[in-house]
């Protein structure tokens, strides 16, 4: 996994997305509850995130997920393996 | 596994819903949907019951159940908790799982909301495969209009096989129509044929060979045997636990059974590669992928910037910047409103109060009634009551209605956001700022609202620093002595003034929730945080109707009528404990000495921590107490302006500083005793009530007696 980043430049943990900008879901690192939380929300792979913006301190940010905002803390975020899509797609 | 233990867990379960079949009629509904979906306005509208909504995930803590006739049919109605998925990730999709699947509701009324219906889908799905009899209600159609959304609701029948019905339940559009489909549905006992979900070929063999051998165990009449067969595989322990208590079958005990569920997932695991964590994945994006593709048939967005102007306002009122600015400028003009719209009111009411008791002082003294009696009912009874209304009412009958607002509009839930960072930092849950929130309105409330909490010790530091915000009990108390004794009571600026003390107040109180929780969290509640997503809702137009009936009457009136009876009984108490004198002088005033060298030490007095003590079954009774202790020394006996207050008060030796320590005890002091017995039948647990009791009294005794002793040291009074 970690040569696929190296290699890839355009695939990191969803917490090093700049705001503003979509990404694909690629894998979730995460396991058990969290996991199952993430899933809930709608987070399979190929779904599109954007994210959206950051609270005052950073940390959590706020993400588009199927047509809800919902935030994420940073612990989260790193768990979410995402793909960067570099023009802007036609969101659903 | 007779019919009598079956019966047994149905009685139970439907106990625990509080559902009384007063007929074998009745019809029993369960309603379900995701959070913010406006399923507590559809509850509230069909049954007319005036239940608390707010407008962020988890309000509906405990189960509402209520009821309604149509067509001259009983349904009773039962509120299931807000959940987006049914697959037992929390207690909340557990207690909506057995109650769909054990509880035997005659139909379940799935409620979505029609601006992201997509994602709604997912939970309509998952309890399709649990039982057919659903109806759903897609609701907030008017928002989704406003946002150019069109929702085909005959295509989306069609393509689910059930019946769908939009519905405005605001305005109680749609209801009718929904309550017809229930009673067509119901009558006709038809059954339909919805969908099902296409698993891939390895999960669909899995199930096919475990279905045979757990179908002559349970009958396939009670539960669906694909559905519990992929629940056995997916490794879900709470559903093997749920069919002992509801079914009252062991199905762990069935060798057979177990077995076999090993050996296939070793198949799966090995031959295709399906471990547990991607099994789940694979089964969630078989039910997403089912959801993308009917919301495409049935979705069409004209404008696809609808979201952009919520967009727009988060990003402002989130941002760096202004984020925290502005949550502080919002409160600051509510308690500003409160402050100066809340003097004259206040001041008419007393007046009227004064005029009322003479009048009755001069119909006792025509009937010759005894003193004593005058002095209890009178000067005891009504004159506290008088104070409790004149004090408090004004300023709820304009906080509420406000908090209310910003709670409408969904400001709620981006607190939370803003303030995450910190609980984060505390090692304590996200959504205990939303409990906080609550606990602006009422401590006991916000306790009951820990719920919401799924970890057990974030849930604990949750309960136990929620008195550290100020409820409206004590708001007033907290307003009388900032305007008076800090902001002066007349003057241009002094509203300006008082605003910011409250708010200084406030910004102190959320500081000792984080310190006390970070505090818990390092010491008796070690931990680090659980992970914690946070839905931000979309911004709903507040209905200014609603909010004023029911933030008047729901809270203000509960509010108040909760402090009149208590305020009752407490006024005739006092006035006797004034007015029975041992040797010289009076028991209350016996006690107020013996308490008088330690409420020195911190910056009091014994008769202001006398109220405290005698204020313990509700905050708001505080200052009628303490201004009935103080008037039965002197002889002033009208009492029609703050002025009159701040006289009263420095004439019994109040400084600055006696009003700032009283200020902070009453943020740092024990619960009421509503607020300690809900926190006891939250917890269960006489240990924690306690350490819910001390905490926050010894805090607040260690901040008045530095605050008190350092101010004398520099020779400040």
């Amino acid at each position: 996994m970690i040569e696929v980043i190296c290699i890839n430049s355009n695939i990191m943990s969803l917490d090093k997305l700049t705001i503003g900008k979509n990404c694909k879901l690629l894998k979730l690192q995460a396991d058990g509850i969290t996991r199952r939380r993430l899933l809930d929300l709608g987070l399979v792979k190929d779904t599109l995130i954007k994210a959206l913006y950051k609270s005052p301190c950073g940390d959590p940010v706020a993400y588009e997920i199927r047509g809800s905002v919902i935030a994420l803390r940073l612990e989260e975020a790193s768990k979410i393996i995402v793909e960067y899509i570099p023009k802007k797609e036609e969101s659903i | 596994m007779g019919l009598t233990n079956q019966s047994t867990g149905l009685k139970t379960l439907r106990d625990s819903f509080n559902v009384d079949l007063q007929s074998p009629d009745d019809i029993v509904i369960a309603l379900a949907g995701n959070p913010n979906t406006g399923k507590s306005t559809v509850f509230n509208s069909l049954t007319g019951l005036k239940q608390h909504t707010g407008n962020w995930p988890g309000k509906t803590v405990t189960n509402a159940r209520g009821t309604f006739t149509h067509k001259d049919q009983k349904y009773i109605l039962v509120d299931l908790p807000g959940t987006y998925s049914l697959l037992s990730n929390s207690v909340e999709e557990e207690i909506a799982r057995d109650f769909i699947c054990f509880g035997k509701p005659h139909a379940v009324v799935v409620v979505a909301d029609s601006t992201c219906l997509e994602r709604n889908l997912n939970l309509v799905i998952q309890i399709l495969e649990i039982t057919s009899n659903v109806i759903l209600c897609v609701n907030l159609i008017d928002e989704s209009k406003r946002k150019g959304i069109d929702i085909d609701c005959r295509k989306l029948s069609e393509e689910l096989g059930i019946p769908v019905v939009p519905t405005n339940a605001r305005r109680g559009i749609g209801l009718d129509v929904l309550k017809d489909s229930l009673h067509s549905m119901i009558r006709t006992k038809e059954t339909l044929s919805p969908i099902s979900i296409d698993y891939n070929e390895q999960i669909t063999n899995a199930v096919d060979e475990l279905c045979p051998l757990i179908s002559p165990i349970i009958k396939d009449d009670i539960l669906d045997m694909r559905w519990t067969s992929l629940r056995l595989l997916d490794g879900d322990n709470s559903i093997i636990q749920s069919i002992v208590k509801y079914l009252d079958i062991d199905l762990s005990t069935h060798n057979e059974i177990m077995d076999k569920i090993e050996t296939i997932k070793e198949d799966l695991e090995v031959v295709h590669h399906i471990n547990i964590n991607n099994l789940r994945e694979k089964i969630v994006s078989s039910i997403i992928e089912k959801a993308e593709i009917i919301a495409d048939k049935v979705i069409t967005e004209h404008k696809k910037q609808h979201r952009d102007f919520d967009r727009k306002i988060d990003k402002v009122i989130t941002s760096k910047a202004l984020g925290i600015p502005i949550m502080l400028l919002l409160l600051g003009i509510i308690f500003w409103i409160t402050i100066i719209g809340a003097n004259y009111p206040s001041s008419l009411l007393s007046n009227m109060f004064c005029n009322a008791e003479l009048k009755l002082t001069e119909f006792f003294n025509w009937i010759n009634a005894p003193s004593w009696l005058h002095g209890v009912l009178v000067l005891g009874l009504f004159r506290t009551l008088g104070w409790v209304i004149s004090v408090m009412l004004p300023p709820m009958a304009i906080f509420f209605p406000l908090f209310t607002l910003l709670e409408d509009l969904g400001y709620l839930p981006r607190i939370a956001f803003n303030l995450d960072y910190f609980f984060k930092k505390c090692c304590a849950h996200g959504k205990q700022a939303l409990t906080m929130c609550m606990g602006f309105g009422c401590n006991a409330a916000g306790i009951t609202a820990c719920r919401i909490i799924d970890s057990p010790r974030e849930r604990l530091i949750a309960i136990i620093t929620n008195n550290f915000v100020p409820c409206n009990g004590r708001f007033p108390t907290l307003i009388a002595l900032a305007t008076i004794f800090i902001a002066g009571i007349s003057g241009r600026f002094s509203s300006v003034i008082g605003t910011l003390v409250i708010l200084l107040t406030i910004v102190l109180a959320v500081f000792l929730t984080f310190g006390i929780s970070r505090l818990l969290s390092k010491t008796i509640l070690k931990g680090i945080p659980s992970s914690f997503t946070l839905e931000l809702p979309p911004y709903r137009k507040p209905q200014i109707g609603k909010i004023l009936i029911r933030s008047l009457i729901d809270r203000t009136l509960f509010v108040l009528g909760r402090a009149i009876v208590v305020a009752a009984p407490a006024g005739v108490i006092i006035w006797i404990l004034q007015n029975i004198t041992v040797g010289d002088i009076s028991i209350l005033s016996h006690c107020a000495n013996f308490l008088e060298p330690f409420a020195n030490l911190i910056g009091l007095d014994g008769y202001i921590l006398m109220a405290f003590i005698l204020g313990f079954p509700a905050n708001e009774i505080v200052i009628p107490i303490l201004i009935m202790s103080y008037m039965s020394t002197g002889a002033m006996l009208e009492l029609d302006s703050l002025q009159a207050l701040k006289d009263l008060l420095v004439n019994n030796g109040w400084t600055m500083l006696t009003a700032i320590c009283t200020m902070l005890f009453s943020l740092n002091h024990f619960p009421c005793g509503t607020t300690l017995l809900t926190i006891y039948k939250e917890t269960k647990s006489k240990k924690w009530t306690f350490a819910s009791f001390i905490i926050p009294t010894i805090t607040g005794i260690v901040i008045c007696f530095i605050v008190a002793q350092t101010a004398r040291l520099f020779g400040f009074y």
